[in-house]
Parts: structure tokens; C-alpha cells; sequence
């Protein structure tokens, strides 16, 4: 690194340049990393936000992969679920996409849930809780039906007063929240027997929302649960695809994250062969003058390393800081794989590239590439 | 160490055919002696002394690589670290160009040298900062090459080539920028410290006037040497 960090000293300007592009393109990538995961959550963040363990669907037929759309759970198995050593809650919930009014019409995925089931973001600290003939707006929701604690909102043929407008984002497949007591949900939401009305008794919901104890069951536990109840148990984050909007969209969001991912790659890469076949006068001269091709490398990686230290570690600070911003007014995410990941890949493929041009140049014949010069 | 060259032919690719710069050369330096190399500008001087810094067969032991070469590439690689070990090893050499690197100081175009062979850099300061002495540039030599007269560059390159106390010493024309007594001056030095160290030193030369000091001489015309100096 004697020459790369002399190099780095002398020609500061045009270093700070690079970094700069550097600290751009990585800023682009994890920004827009950060604004797919958002986009993702849109359509999740109510089932994985759920403050339980496991989601318990049934699906239709046995073997076929749990939606929300077609699972409907029974009494009888959300009871059974209750009775499992290391379950500490088990609680029914409805999900069920709706047409609701108040000032404004929209359309609101209502989840139905028991008084008290815990599951209303907010009832832990003192906030409503659904009640029969209420409602609790999640903040996109009071947006979209343009209302407020106290006014009226039409769902179905229900007419419900909203008890409180929850201090959360939840969305379900792009539609905002609205929480209502299990039994005002089977009028808006159940399908099937409980709709007929020839239900047993108690009502039926979408999945069994579990809370486990201080004692978790077993992988295997909930496996044979599964089996005697024929249920399929999901945690949240496996939950999504149960959701139709999410599978139909996340391919489409990973391939524009990793097409991106791969154009910024390659940009970073060519930036650096380009650089790195610009100093090939130098190169030249140390070869010619006894250094060995490790040496040439390693000068050449230190180099490159630098540059590409400071200059992702400032796009990945500058997308995170602005994504925290920007995450009030719109769908964004940061975590680690939209800021390490992206930072990891830029700097692996810019390194790369260094490496590339510097053995190309390594090998030229010496005499020749001074001649040149 | 001598420097023996043995019937070395160098073509450059021209056109379809090719340029043959280099023609059947046999020379040997016997060590601790200088011998000029004068020749008309194209004869094939500066070509010839490529040949004798970049030894493609190098010997395995010169670079201690091992011997494990696999594939034409790999083996192509080796064959170039090694010839760079030895160039890195036992030859001091002096482009026609000063050939200096833009971002270092004058010092650390010395100090480079010791750094290339694994040492601290500034592990041998006080004999850069002779050699810079013994060049004239000692007052230079915390100055970048932009900075240096073409003169002062050249002289330079002399005392980096200088640096590792080189077995063979190649030098090609260090006098073109020097004025009539510098350039005395520069080849007493080479002959001087060829004769100290021992080592076997070529230097090219357009300049007859300063070759005094220097015994042996030959002369190059079309990559031939001949015998007696072309008639001007
Ligand atoms: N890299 C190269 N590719 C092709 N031809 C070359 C190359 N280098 C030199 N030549 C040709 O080889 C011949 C000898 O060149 P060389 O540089 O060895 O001459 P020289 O004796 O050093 O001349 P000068 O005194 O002008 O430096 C010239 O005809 C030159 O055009
Ligand atoms: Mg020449």
C-alpha cells in the first residue's frame, strides 16, 4: 500500500470524486432497496406486525398451501389449540377485505378479534379495544374513510362508531385495517357455515392467532398438532405469502432489487477496471522496476478498498438516515438487507473489478508499456 | 556478477512481417567493469537492454517461487514474477525516460525500491539520502517529479537504479539531458560503483564526449554489432 495510499494523498481531488460517485450509487441502491421493502410491507405489515408466534390456517384440502382467503378455522380447533402445553393464547381471528364508508368510501381489510385478545395495536398501553357495534381505524384507514373517533362508518350492513383510531400502520394486500369484535366480523366477513348461520356454537374465524408461553412447544409438538387438527401453522413472516397480493408481488420486487443490485454492481466494477487500467503507467513502472505481481495486487485491492470503504460507508449512512426520515410519509424499510447487504455486494464487485484490470496490466510486457509512456 | 548476452535476437511485430531490432548480439561485462554501448538512434540499443533486464527464463530460485505451475497462463505468470524478482533482486535498471512515479517524492522514488523488496520502507534512508547526495539531487528530495528539472528527473532514475545495490547495472543514455560536466560526472559515478559493487554495467550512450572514464566499448548499427565505430 506505499504507493496506493501516496497515490490516495496526491491526487486528492480526484479521490474525493470517486467516493462521492461511490457514496451516490450506494445511497441509490440501498434508498431504493429500502423503498421496495417498504412497498413489500404494504402489503404485510399487519400480519407481521401480529404480536403473536404462529398463525394456525386450515386450509380447504389437505396439502394445499394456507391463504387467507380460502382458510377457516372452527371453535373446535381454535379451542384445541388453547389446550397445547406451551400455547398461552389462542385467539380466532377474522380477516376479511370489505367496502366501508364514512365521509369517503375505501376499500378496508377488517380484522375481527375477541375483546381483550390483545391483537388491536395499542390496547396493552390503555388504547380502545373492538367492542360490539365499534370499529378502530388504523391510521390509513381513518385517511382513506376521512374519519375520526365518533363519527359513523358503514362496513357491510353494518353501521359501527369508531371507538378510536389506532396510533399504527397496518396493511393488509394494500388496503388499510379496521379492527372489529369477532361477532360484528361474521357479518361483514364470514363465509361459508358461519355465514349460513348453521355454524355450532361460537364463531368462526379466518386462522388461530397463538401466542406461546415461557415454555414453547416443540417444532415437533406443533407438527403433530397440525396433523390431529389438520392445520398448518405459519409464523408471521412465512404468513405473507398466505397473502394472494404479496406472492403476485414480491417476485416482481426482488428481481427490480436484484437488477439493481446487478447494474450498480457492474457499474462500480468498470469504474474501478477503468481507474485501475489509468494508473497502468504506474503499474508498469513498479513492475519494471522488480514488484511482484502479490505486490501489484495488493496495492492495487488497498487501494480500490479504501475508496470503496468510505465511500459505501457514506451512501449506506446517507440511505439509512434519509430512509428513517422518509419513513413517516411513505412505505420505507431499513434494515440490514437494505443498507449491509447492498453495501457487502457493492464493495465485493468493485473489488473485484480492481483486481481484474490490475492482473490484465500485470501482465504486459513492462518494456513495452514504458515505451509508451 | 558477469552479464553475458548470448546471441540475442529480438523481433517486434511490424505490419505482416516483422522488425527485427535485435540481431544475433553476443557481449559479455565482466563484473565490477562498464562497458558502453553506442549506436545510432534505432540501432537497437535501448531494445537490447530490455533483453538484458527482463530475463523471461529466469531462474526458479530467483523468485523462490515453487514449482507448481499449472496451464499456459499460470506458467506465464511465474515465468514474470520471477524475471521480476531478479530485476527486483540483482538489477539496477535506467530507462530512457526517467520513468518516475508522478505521486512520489523524490525520496520515495528510493524508498520504493526498498519497499518492493518486503522491507520497511524507510529502512534504508540514510543510503537513499546518500545516493541522492552522490546525484546532486539531495536538495530535491522532498520534491514530487513535477516539480524537478528533466535533468534532475534523470538523475533520479540513476540513483534509484542504484538503490538495491544491483549486481547488473543497465543504463540508457543517463547523460541525453545532462549538460557536458554533469554528465562526466554521472558516468564516473556509474564506472565508480559498477567497480564497488562489483557489478557488471551497460550504459548506453549517444554522447562519446563524456565516455572518458569508460574502457570497453561497442558499437550497435541495425541491431548488429560491429566493429569498428560507424562511420559518421
Ligand atoms: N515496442 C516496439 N514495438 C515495435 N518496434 C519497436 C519497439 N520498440 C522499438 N522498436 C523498433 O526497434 C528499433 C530499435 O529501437 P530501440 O528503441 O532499441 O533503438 P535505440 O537504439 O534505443 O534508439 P534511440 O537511440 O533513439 O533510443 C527501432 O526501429 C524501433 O522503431
Ligand atoms: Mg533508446
Amino acid at each position: 500500500m506505499f504507493l496506493a495510499l501516496r497515490d490516495l494523498r496526491h491526487a486528492r481531488g480526484r479521490f474525493a470524486l470517486m467516493i462521492t460517485v461511490v457514496a451516490l450509487i450506494t445511497f441509490l441502491v440501498a434508498f431504493l432497496a429500502a423503498l421496495t421493502a417498504g412497498l413489500g410491507r404494504a402489503s404485510t405489515s399487519a400480519v407481521t406486525e401480529l404480536p403473536v408466534d404462529r398463525l394456525a390456517f386450515a386450509p380447504p384440502a389437505e396439502g394445499a398451501s394456507p391463504t387467507f382467503t380460502e382458510s377457516e378455522v372452527t371453535p373446535h380447533q381454535q379451542e384445541a389449540w388453547a389446550d397445547v402445553p406451551g400455547v398461552g393464547a389462542a385467539e380466532p381471528l377474522g380477516v376479511a377485505t370489505v367496502r366501508a364508508s364514512g365521509e369517503s368510501t375505501a376499500a378496508v381489510t377488517a380484522f375481527g378479534v375477541r375483546p381483550g385478545s390483545g391483537l388491536v395495536p395499542g390496547t396493552g398501553d390503555g388504547g380502545a379495544d373492538v367492542s360490539a357495534g365499534t370499529v378502530v381505524l388504523s391510521r390509513g384507514a381513518a385517511d382513506a374513510l376521512g374519519a375520526d373517533v365518533g363519527d359513523q362508518v358503514g362496513a357491510g350492513p353494518l353501521d359501527l362508531t369508531v371507538a378510536a383510531v389506532a396510533d399504527a400502520e397496518a396493511d393488509f394486500a394494500h388496503t388499510p385495517v379496521v379492527w372489529v369484535s369477532l361477532d360484528d366480523w361474521q357479518a361483514v366477513g364470514a363465509r361459508g357455515d358461519a355465514a349460513a348461520g348453521d355454524a355450532q356454537d361460537g364463531p368462526t374465524a379466518t386462522v388461530v392467532a397463538l401466542r406461546f408461553g415461557d415454555d414453547p412447544p416443540t417444532a415437533d409438538a406443533l407438527a403433530a398438532t397440525d396433523a390431529e387438527l389438520g392445520t398448518v401453522t405459519a409464523t408471521p413472516r412465512e404468513a405473507r405469502s398466505a397473502i394472494s397480493s404479496f406472492t403476485a408481488e414480491n417476485l416482481s420486487l426482488t428481481l427490480m432489487q436484484v437488477f439493481l443490485l446487478a447494474i450498480s454492481a457492474l457499474v462500480v466494477g468498470a469504474f474501478f477496471t477503468v481507474w485501475t487500467i489509468q494508473r497502468a503507467g504506474d503499474v508498469a513502472v513498479l513492475r519494471a522496476l522488480g514488484a511482484s505481481t502479490r505486490y501489484l495486487l495488493r496495492d492495487a485491492i488497498g487501494q480500490a478498498g479504501v475508496v470503496l470503504g468510505v465511500g459505501v460507508g457514506l451512501g449506506t449512512a446517507l440511505a439509512a438516515g434519509a430512509g428513517l426520515l422518509a419513513a413517516r410519509v411513505m412505505p420505507v424499510v431499513v434494515d440490514v438487507s437494505t443498507t449491509l447487504v447492498p453495501a457487502v455486494v457493492l464493495v465485493a464487485l468493485g473489488g473485484l473489478g480492481a483486481v481484474l484490470a490490475v492482473t490484465r496490466v500485470a501482465r504486459v510486457d513492462p518494456h513495452a508499456a514504458l515505451a509508451a509512456r | 556478477m558477469d552479464l553475458t548476452l548470448d546471441r540475442i535476437r529480438l523481433a517486434y511485430p511490424d505490419g505482416d512481417g516483422v522488425l527485427v531490432a535485435v540481431d544475433d548480439v553476443t557481449l559479455t561485462v565482466p563484473s565490477g567493469t562498464t562497458t558502453a554501448l553506442l549506436g545510432p538512434s534505432g540501432a537497437g540499443k535501448s531494445s537490447l537492454l530490455a533483453v538484458a533486464g527482463a530475463p523471461l527464463d529466469a531462474p526458479d530460485d530467483a523468485a523462490g517461487a515453487p514449482r507448481a505451475a499449472r496451464g499456459p497462463r499460470r506458467r506465464a505468470r511465474r515465468a514474470a514474477d520471477r524475471a521480476a524478482a531478479l530485476r527486483r533482486e540483482r538489477i539496477g535498471i535506467v530507462f530512457q525516460q526517467p520513468q518516475l512515479v508522478a505521486s512520489l517524492t523524490v525520496l520515495e522514488q528510493l524508498e520504493l525500491m526498498s519497499h518492493l523488496r518486503g522491507r520497511p520502507a524507510a529502512s534504508r534512508r540514510a543510503h537513499a539520502l546518500a545516493l541522492l547526495d552522490a546525484v546532486g539531487v539531495a536538495d530535491r528530495a522532498d520534491r514530487r517529479p513535477e516539480h524537478l528539472s528533466g535533468g534532475q528527473r534523470q538523475r533520479v532514475a540513476i540513483a534509484r537504479a542504484l538503490m538495491n545495490d544491483p549486481q547488473v547495472l543497465l543504463v540508457d543514455e543517463p547523460t541525453s539531458a545532462l549538460d557536458h560536466e554533469r554528465g562526466v560526472q554521472v558516468v564516473e559515478l556509474v564506472v565508480r560503483l559498477a567497480r564497488e559493487l562489483d557489478a557488471a554495467a551497460l550504459l548506453v550512450t549517444h554522447d562519446e564526449a563524456t565516455l572518458d572514464p569508460v574502457a570497453a566499448r561497442v558499437h550497435l548499427a541495425d541491431g548488429r554489432l560491429v566493429e569498428a565505430p560507424a562511420a559518421v
